[in-house]
C-alpha cells in the first residue's frame, strides 16, 4: 500500500469511529483501535498509540462545550484525575512489556463489557442524593443545569470511586482508549453523581488521563506519525459531525446495532490474539 | 476568579489548543503526502524508530530541519499539551479563588502529568 493510499483509508475509517463513537459515548478508540489492527494488518502498539492522541483531541474539542454548559464539575474532575493519571501511568508501563497478543485478548474483553454498556443503554430520570462526610470535606457536591434552573445534587462513596478510578486510568494507560465507560460506572453508579454530570466530567477527565500515558507512549516509540496523523484529523472530524447529529439522532437504535457491532470485533480481536495473528 | 469564570477559562483553552494542535498536523500531514505519496508503508511489525521522533528533543532538532513527520509530532505534542494546560490554568484559578485545598489538589495532578512527560525527554 503506498503512503496516500493508506492515509486517506485511515483517514476515512477514523471518520466513522469518531462519528459513531461520539453518538454512542464511548469515543472513538474502541473502533479505531480494531479497525487498524483487523481491516488494515497494523500493529497493536502503532493503534493504541494513535488512538491515545485522537482520544486527547476529542476529549479536548468537546469537553470545551460542557465545561461552559455548566455540566461537568470541575472539583469532581481534578480530584479523581489524581486517581486516572497516576494509573494511566501504570498502564503505560505495562502496555510496553505486555505482548501484542496478550493487548488483543485484553482489548476484546473490554471491548465486550462496552458492548453490554452500551447495549443496556443510559438510566432515566435524574436522582440525587446528599453528600456523605467525606464528599463535604473535599466539597464535591455541585449543581448541574436542569430545566432551566440549577439543581444541586451531593457525592458519596469517594474511596471506592477512587479505587475504581485507578483501573480506568490504568486500562487507558494500557489500551490507549478513553476508558469512559468505566469513570462513568465509578461516578454515576458508585458515586452517586447524576449521570449527565458524570458523563460530561468523564470526558473533561479523558483528555487528561491520556496525556498521563502519552508522554511514555512517545518514549516506546508507539506514536507513529504517519498513522497518528490520519487516525486523529479523522476522528476529530467524526466526532465533531457526531456531536451536530446527536440532537435529532434515535441514539438507542444505534446503540443497540452498535453493541452487535463491537461484540463482532471484540471476539475476532480474541480469536486474533490467541491464534497469534495480532 | 469564580467557578464559572474559571470554567469558560479552562473551556477556551481547550479550544484553543485543539485547533493549534489539529492545524500543525494538518500542515504536517499535507507536507508528508507532498513528498512521500508513492512510498510503499508497511506497519505490521512494531519498531520503537529513531529517537528523532520519539523524544522531545530529538522532534525539536527534527522539525527545525524541516522533516515532515516531526512537523506532525509538534502537532501531537501541542494535543498532549492541551490537558496539561488546561490543569496549570486551574491551579491559576483555584489560587485566584483562595481554594488551597484545590490548587494543591491540581498541583498533584500537574506534577504527576510532568513526571510522565520528563519520561519521555
Amino acid at each position: 500500500m503506498t503512503a496516500s493510499e493508506f492515509t486517506a483509508i485511515v483517514w476515512i475509517l477514523s471518520v466513522v469511529a469518531g462519528f459513531l463513537g461520539a453518538l454512542t459515548g464511548l469515543g472513538g478508540g474502541v473502533i479505531v483501535i480494531p479497525a487498524l489492527a483487523l481491516a488494515l494488518g497494523v500493529n497493536m502498539k502503532y493503534a493504541i498509540g494513535a488512538s491515545l492522541v485522537s482520544v486527547i483531541a476529542t476529549s479536548s474539542g468537546a469537553a470545551a462545550a460542557y465545561v461552559r454548559e455548566g455540566f461537568s464539575n470541575i472539583r469532581i474532575g481534578m480530584f479523581l484525575e489524581i486517581a486516572t493519571t497516576l494509573g494511566a501511568i501504570a498502564g503505560a508501563f505495562l502496555a510496553g512489556r505486555v505482548g501484542t497478543h496478550a493487548l488483543a485478548v485484553i482489548f476484546g474483553l473490554v471491548l465486550i463489557q462496552a458492548a453490554y454498556h452500551s447495549f443496556k443503554g443510559t438510566p432515566e430520570g435524574d436522582r440525587t442524593v446528599e453528600s456523605d462526610s467525606l464528599a463535604r470535606r473535599l466539597r464535591l457536591g455541585g449543581t448541574y443545569p436542569s430545566g432551566g434552573d440549577r439543581r444541586e445534587y451531593g457525592v458519596r462513596n469517594v474511596p471506592a470511586g477512587f479505587a475504581l478510578m485507578l483501573g480506568a486510568g490504568t486500562l487507558s494507560g494500557l489500551l490507549g482508549i478513553g476508558s469512559g465507560a468505566v469513570k462513568v460506572i465509578a461516578m454515576d453508579r458508585v458515586m452517586r453523581i447524576p449521570f449527565k454530570v458524570s458523563t460530561t466530567t468523564s470526558n473533561f477527565m479523558i483528555g487528561v488521563t491520556a496525556a498521563a500515558s502519552a508522554g511514555i507512549y512517545l518514549n516506546r516509540g508507539f506514536i507513529e506519525p504517519r498513522v497518528a496523523m490520519p487516525v486523529t484529523l479523522g476522528v476529530l472530524a467524526g466526532a465533531l459531525l457526531g456531536a451536530k447529529v446527536l440532537v435529532h439522532a434515535r441514539v438507542q437504535t444505534l446503540k443497540t446495532v452498535f453493541a452487535v457491532v463491537i461484540l463482532v470485533l471484540a471476539i475476532e480481536m480474541m480469536v486474533n490474539g490467541v491464534t497469534g495473528r495480532i | 476568579m469564580d467557578d464559572r469564570r474559571l470554567a469558560t477559562t479552562i473551556g477556551r483553552v481547550l479550544q484553543t489548543g485543539v485547533l493549534l494542535a489539529a492545524g500543525t498536523v494538518f500542515a504536517g500531514g499535507v507536507l508528508y503526502l507532498v513528498r512521500h505519496h508513492s512510498e510503499l508503508v508497511y506497519y505490521r511489525a512494531f519498531a520503537p524508530g529513531s529517537p528523532d521522533l520519539r523524544t522531545l528533543h530529538g522532534i525539536a532538532r527534527s522539525a527545525a530541519q524541516g522533516r515532515s513527520e516531526a512537523l506532525i509530532q509538534i502537532g501531537l505534542l501541542l494535543l498532549i499539551a492541551t490537558p496539561i494546560s488546561r490543569v496549570a490554568t486551574a491551579i491559576a484559578g483555584f489560587a485566584l479563588e483562595g481554594d488551597r485545598l484545590y490548587t494543591v489538589i491540581s498541583l498533584i495532578v500537574l506534577t504527576i502529568l510532568a513526571f510522565s512527560l520528563f519520561h519521555a525527554s
